[in-house]
């Protein structure tokens, strides 16, 4: 990690527990990591997108990630599910280790693992087929359910995704006829489908009004008794309210990590303090 | 020391310096307060102690105008790190000089009666007390509006001698009342004037503390430095 060190608050936090700069960011929310980024780097080419992250996404915790555009946020979230592998050029090195497997290792099953580690993201995604079809067809890719665990599937993912209620009498008709707001929550109801392990929410709420936001951060929270969480967004005060630990990048590296709390109140890096409090750039 | 960068939302900025502004505004009026309620005292002025008893409406209207301020600003702008910081050390210390202006209003008053009684010896370790009530009160104050940690460290553990001032004041005035009955109403007055200056330099030192909290974002550590021990102070009559 780098960016400047406010000096009073620095040598403030040291002693308190929060560990300094090296400290890693699960063992301040006292939870073992899901998944461990460690000297992690990431390139589109010659540029170099991330540089050196040192990340753990605690177990069952929502770890905000927030910065300026281009900071490498959304990179970040891209390569935990191996999503830049659709693109030559682009490639990761260092270690992501989930369950003690290196997941950017060439020899992973990108299927596989993306059914460990869902994506939502920025717009709703509905496929442009049913209900009941958008949330049937990722699961019959990784497994072959009878026609009743699949509808009991389709319920318990709705179910979980908050949307069952709304949809339940509707399960066949097209799902390009739902809202903004409730495609999303199907959308999200798609990733937990498949029964995954990780969530990556990728700015969720930034097409949705303030009552679906609201909606989608109530999800997030029932969510995580089941799942890891990282959530990108440009929003900080959704940061503040959904995650447990916030993460800080700027410009390819990793500034500062802590628990929400800390880092709304008292941030130890100047970067931080100007960007949270709006005095950047 | 003052903070840097401004903020990109210009109209913030100016917000947030108003609102030192203002707290800089209420502890000049609570440091004058302090001031002539002790001169009112020392010079038997009781149309000076009048004034202040009538000023002190000044800072609750200030006290209130902070908070409304400062909710305002919650809402409306929902600050985060320093800024928070520095909303929520505003609430506080305004309710801190707030006391601090009763307390100088309940000296006046007494000082207004003092002046009636005989006169007890030079009252100059009052003009010593207030005195070192106001340059903590000013430090404290000077402090959050320069975002200066070192200068709220300095109030902070500067109090010891407005105790032991205190101190000195306590065994005098338990003497003057057992030479002679008639000092009691005087004397008793005397000590309440004391102890409230005392606390005011109490309440210097909380803003002090909460100003350090502001500026550094971690609480002072350890226990403040204190030297009033009037409460097991005995005076043994003479014989």
């Amino acid at each position: 990690m780098s960016g400047t060190a406010l000096p009073s608050e620095a040598s403030a936090i040291a002693p308190q527990g929060f560990g300094g700069m090296q400290a890693r960011s699960s063992e301040a929310l006292n939870a073992t990591p899901r998944i461990a980024m460690r000297n992690l780097d990431f390139y589109y080419g010659d540029n170099r997108a991330l540089k050196a992250i040192d990340l753990d996404l605690p177990e069952r915790q929502v770890t905000g990630m927030i910065g300026p555009s281009g900071c490498g946020k959304s990179t970040l979230l891209r390569v935990l599910n191996r999503m830049y592998s659709l693109y030559p050029g682009q490639r990761a090195t260092g270690e992501v280790m989930m369950d003690g497997r290196n997941i950017i290792a060439p020899d992973i099953d990108l299927n596989e693992l993306r059914a460990r580690v869902g994506m939502v993201f920025q717009k709703p995604t509905p496929f442009p087929m049913t209900i009941h079809e958008n949330i049937a067809f990722g699961v019959r890719l990784h497994e072959r359910l009878s026609k009743p665990d699949m509808e009991e599937r389709v319920e318990w993912a709705l179910t979980r995704a908050a949307i069952w209620g709304e949809v339940k009498d509707r399960l066949h008709s097209s799902a390009l006829g739902l809202s903004g707001g409730q495609q999303q929550r199907l959308c999200i109801a798609r990733s937990i489908a498949v029964r995954p392990e990780v969530i990556l929410f990728d700015e969720p709420t930034s097409a949705l009004d303030p009552i679906s936001t609201l909606k989608i951060e109530e999800l997030i929270d029932e969510l995580k008794r089941d799942f890891t969480i990282a959530i990108v967004t440009h929003n900080m005060q959704q940061a503040a309210r959904c995650a447990d630990q916030v993460a800080f990048f700027y410009l390819g590296e990793l500034i500062e990590v802590a628990p929400a709390a800390q880092l709304f109140t008292a941030p130890r890096h100047l970067k931080t303090q100007e960007y949270i409090t709006g005095r950047f750039g | 020391m003052e903070q840097r960068p401004e903020h990109t939302v210009r109209s913030y900025s100016e917000e947030l310096r108003r609102l030192r502004e203002m707290i800089a505004r209420m502890g000049g009026l609570a440091e004058r307060q302090v001031a002539d309620a002790t001169n009112a005292l020392v010079r038997r002025d009781a149309d000076l102690a009048t004034e202040v008893v009538g000023r002190d409406a000044e800072i609750d209207a200030l006290e209130q105008d902070i908070e409304s301020f400062c909710i305002r600003l919650l809402a409306l702008r929902q600050p985060v790190g320093q800024d928070l910081r520095l909303v929520i050390a505003a609430l506080k210390i305004s309710h801190g000089i707030e006391r601090i202006g009763d307390y100088a209003r309940n000296a006046a008053k007494r000082a207004i009666v003092v002046a009636q009684q005989p006169a007890l010896g030079s009252l100059n370790g009052f003009l010593r007390m207030a005195l070192l009530v106001q340059q903590n009160l000013k430090g404290a104050i000077d402090a959050l509006v320069h975002h200066d940690a070192a200068r709220a460290d300095e109030v902070w553990a500067a109090d010891q001698p407005v105790d032991e001032v205190y101190n000195g004041i306590f065994r005098e005035m338990l003497t003057f009342m057992m030479e002679d009955p008639r000092n009691i109403t005087a004397a008793t007055h005397l000590l309440f004037i004391a102890k409230n200056l005392e606390r005011i330099g109490d309440h210097a030192t909380n803003i002090a503390e909460t100003v350090h909290y502001a500026v550094r974002g971690e609480n002072l550590a350890g226990e403040r430095p204190k030297a009033d021990v009037s409460a097991s102070a005995v005076v043994r009559p003479q014989s």
